[in-house]
């Protein structure tokens, strides 16, 4: 192909020859392993990439700006729809600094449920990720038996919520509502089911020549541009960066709980595939122990604080308590008033930091709703990882990154 | 709940004689610690709070505070891998001032400057590729300030 007859769409380069010999080609938008809609315009000298620029914002909703017109309760909403392969996360980092902002806390029942959920969540997004990549890597049966276990984790969270995916269970002041009667004993059959899969898992992927050869010693990140780069999560942990803020700096109840961090320092893509791996095996010991703090629904057990300036009352407290009807009104009217300040909550969400900062002027409205999200670090990573690798290569690094583009984009 | 530790403070105080005639204050709000320099002192700040251990860029961004003047809040959070804290950096500039890059110190502050440019038109000096992010190259104005109708602009189809 000459340059003349090079083809060229209007909103960019399509594929194009450089005069220096190389190719550029357009990688995306609509590209099945960049597991969303990320671009990425790659530069290559026949297979090998020599220059890459991801272009993101395909995303964008304007999520930070919405949440400056919504209510605290509404912008709850917003913060499920960032993250959608963990809503619950999100839910909870933003419920977190709410709290802080207005000063409260919320019953010690409420701290466990929050933990018990954060981390079946964890496990579901993993599932998601242990899938596609192994899909992205040829081995297409992961991806039947991991989406399988991640709809099971789904019911729980549509038992509990109603929802599967944009749960919004967890709010500023506690919970939506109480957990429903057998909730407790359906995760455990789940947590049971999980556990004795992963045995399995391991068979599918670690015995299998083709993934290993394709992930050992593909994609280094080294400790000093993770650090340079801001990588959080998993992908920093592979590469000997000891940092979770679920045991560093504890949250809702973390510090009651007993728990390993998993640290590899090789920096691979293999390495960040064992340290989820090993994740998953963390979150449901940490389930486990989780099933023992919490005591059953039940009347009089709490699921959220008794602050009616923030949580409504409860309903047959509305027929008698005249009180309880302003509080009622004025809750779904207006809003809580969080005193005027800023605060900057991060939690350890399944891709890593989510930071939730918050500025407050004294209204019922954010004033300004700012959310650090591990993907947009991370993907920032790309050109990176894959300089000087193969086509082919690119694909299962990506995989290994596990971007979420609606987190990424906001 | 998270609380300041002496060291944070004892930190603060050494970058307020480090930077006598560029620091505005500290606050401590909510168990946070935040630290107001001038815009010439920012990057040096942030040079220095990495030096002390901060070496965690966790988020660059900025608050448009419309009545104010100068107008915006640039930000940075920083954390410790030791001591697990979080330091607020803070530096204000008015609306069409440039603010020194924060990229010669972290290569990661590179994206969150880029989004700042691009929702909040501040520019960075010295920033290696600084173009829009997350909105088409062809946009027009800048969402996340405040006087920024959330509608979209007029004549918007988005409405």
């Amino acid at each position: 192909m000459s340059t003349s007859d090079t083809n060229t769409l209007s909103s960019g380069v399509y594929t194009e020859e450089d005069p220096s010999g190389y190719t550029i080609l357009n990688m995306g938008p609509q590209h099945p392993s960049t597991h969303g809609v990320l671009r990425l315009i790659l530069t290559l000298d026949g297979e090998r990439v020599v220059r890459s620029e991801p272009d993101i914002g395909y995303l964008h909703t304007g999520i930070e700006k919405t949440a400056e017109v919504k209510t605290y309760q509404q912008a709850l909403t917003l913060t499920d729809r960032m993250d959608y392969l963990a809503p619950l996360s999100n839910n909870l980092g933003f419920s977190l600094a709410v709290e802080k902002l207005l000063g409260i806390e919320v019953p010690e029942r409420v701290s466990h449920i929050r933990v018990l959920l954060a981390e079946l969540q964890r496990v579901a997004s993993h599932m998601v990720w242990l899938g596609t990549s192994g899909l992205d890597a040829g081995a297409m049966s992961m991806f039947l038996y991991c989406f399988q276990e991640r709809e099971i984790i789904l019911d729980l969270f549509e038992a509990v919520s109603g929802v599967r995916m944009m749960t919004s269970y967890i709010q500023p002041g506690g919970l939506m509502a109480d957990l429903n009667p057998g909730f407790l004993e359906m995760t455990e059959k789940v947590i049971n089911e999980l556990e004795s899969k992963i045995d399995m898992y391991y068979g599918l992927l670690d015995r299998n020549p083709i993934w290993n050869e394709r992930t050992k010693k593909i994609g280094i990140l080294t400790p000093e541009m993770a650090r340079e780069y801001a990588i959080v999560g998993p992908v920093a942990r592979a590469s000997g960066v000891d940092w979770d803020l679920r045991r560093d700096r504890p949250y809702a109840a973390y510090a009651d709980y007993e728990f390993k961090v998993p640290i590899r320092t090789e920096g691979d893509s293999y390495s960040r595939y064992i340290v989820r791996m090993e994740e998953i095996e963390e979150s449901l010991k940490i389930c486990r122990q989780a099933l023992g703090k919490i005591t059953p629904p039940g009347v009089g057990v709490p699921y959220r604080t008794d602050d009616r300036k923030i949580v409504p009352p409860p309903k047959y407290e509305i027929q008698y308590s005249m009180e309880s009807l302003i509080h009622h009104f004025k809750l779904f009217t207006e809003g809580f008033t969080p005193p005027p300040g800023d605060v900057y909550v991060a939690v350890e969400g399944p891709r890593g930091e989510v930071g939730f900062h918050m500025v407050s002027d004294g209204s019922n409205k954010p004033y300004r709703m700012r959310v650090r999200t591990p993907s947009f670090t991370n993907v920032q990573l790309i050109p990176e990882l894959i300089k000087g690798l193969l086509l082919a290569d690119v694909v299962v690094i990506l995989a290994s990154i596990d971007f979420v583009l609606g987190d990424c984009d906001r | 709940m998270t609380t300041v530790s002496e060291e944070m403070r004892e930190l603060g105080r050494a970058l307020s004689t480090q930077f006598a005639e560029n620091f505005l204050g500290s606050r401590e709000d909510r168990g946070e610690l935040t630290l107001w320099v001038l815009p010439p002192a920012w990057r040096d700040a942030a040079r220095f709070l990495r030096a002390g251990g901060y070496d965690h860029l966790s988020d660059l961004t900025a608050v448009d505070y419309l009545d104010r003047e100068p107008r915006f809040d640039v930000m940075a959070i920083v954390a410790s891998h030791q001591t697990h804290d979080f330091i607020r950096l803070k530096t204000v500039v008015a609306d069409g001032q440039p603010v020194d890059s924060l990229v010669p110190v972290w290569i990661g502050a590179d994206w969150f400057e880029r989004e700042v440019f691009d929702l909040f038109g501040i520019e960075f000096l010295e920033h290696p590729n600084l173009k829009r992010i997350l909105l088409p190259k062809d946009y027009q104005g800048h969402p996340l300030r405040k006087d920024y109708p959330v509608t979209g602009p007029a004549g918007s189809r988005f409405r």
